[in-house]
């Protein structure tokens, strides 16, 4: 009898390491070196204005989020509507990070679909998107009061992801103050 | 037939050529193996199974931008690699560093052979110990005749 139990065993773990791998969802959906740190520094110069620039530590003082977008960028469209139902209610603070985009296109993007980041910085080389580690957007971030990133969303931010990933946090956050 | 084959030729010989700022970056040669050297072992995190010196996404070129920034900075090789960790994670080497969580990449491969050596060796005694039954069997039955 006994002679069945190692190979079991060996069966048993090798079928927990394919749930597991199954169940970790998208496996392009990397960890973000960033949680739990202070978010990469960053100036930019605004999306709606090149001589107003915008800097890390204007997000600072209240929970934030810096949605990294661009108007080629198919999700973008997509979570859109959902960023500007959160501008409506008042949620968050929503800064823009426009990453290798030009000037022409996200303005016309944001005249014709709503705006609704407190203010966009102007990423067009992408030096401040490999700063903070993008590669793909959109990506959300989710800062806290002291300018630490507490949570990371790749692709498309809708309604269940933000029930369950961000109001937790920010509700825990705001508890502790 | 032949015009296809030219232009079927021409087709696929145009990928690879224009894929990429493929040409001379550095003048020095050991900045050059520098470079090649290190952009071949960064991972395009954007195209996964691809190295950034392999890849045409714009991800790729702005790091293949930001790693000749770094180079004619005078960085060394160990502080571009942080560079890299500190803002995409280990998981953008292709090569990880002995270190901490990665270490398990390099020990497992050694303890898995050496497990499977364990396993082997506990067959094949097991298999000597056993009494060579069936040539034995077989001979006493036929009254052994030589």
């Amino acid at each position: 009898m006994s002679r069945y139990v190692l190979p079991l065993i060996a069966v048993v773990a090798l079928i927990l390491f394919l749930v597991v791998g199954l169940k970790r969802g998208d496996p392009r959906a990397l960890p973000s070196p960033f949680i739990g740190k202070p978010a990469p520094q960053f100036e930019l110069p605004t999306l709606s204005d090149p001589d107003v620039t915008i800097a890390s530590k204007d997000l600072n003082g209240d929970f934030a989020l810096v949605n990294v977008w661009a108007t080629w960028c198919v999700g973008c469209r997509s979570e859109h509507p959902f960023l500007m139902q959160l501008a409506r209610d008042k949620s968050i603070p929503i800064y823009g990070i426009n990453w290798r985009d030009t000037r022409p296109e996200a303005l016309r993007w944001i005249a014709q679909l709503g705006d609704p980041y407190v203010a966009s910085g102007f990423d067009e080389t992408g030096r401040v998107g490999i700063d903070w580690g993008v590669y793909g957007a959109p990506e959300t971030f989710l800062l806290n009061a002291d300018g630490i990133v507490v949570h990371k969303h790749l692709g498309p931010l809708g309604r269940e992801a933000w029930d369950r990933d961000f109001v937790p946090l920010i509700n825990a956050g705001s508890a502790a103050q | 037939m032949r015009r296809f084959l030219i232009l079927a030729v021409a087709a696929f010989s145009f990928g690879p050529v224009a894929a990429i700022d493929s040409g001379q970056a550095f003048d020095d040669p050991v900045l050059q193996a520098r470079y090649e050297t290190l952009i071949s072992e960064v991972r395009c995190l954007k195209c996964q199974n691809q190295s950034i010196k392999d890849s045409n996404v714009f991800l790729a070129s702005d790091l293949r931008r930001e790693i000749r920034r770094l180079i004619t900075e005078g960085k060394t090789d160990a502080e571009i690699v942080d560079f890299l960790v500190t803002r995409y994670g280990e998981f953008a080497l292709y090569r990880p560093r002995t270190t901490g969580k990665t270490l398990i990449l390099w020990i497992a491969p050694f303890l898995l052979v050496l497990l499977g050596g364990f396993a082997m060796f506990r067959v094949v005694r097991h298999r000597m110990s056993m009494p060579l039954d069936d040539d034995t069997a077989i001979a006493a039955k036929e009254g052994s005749p030589e």
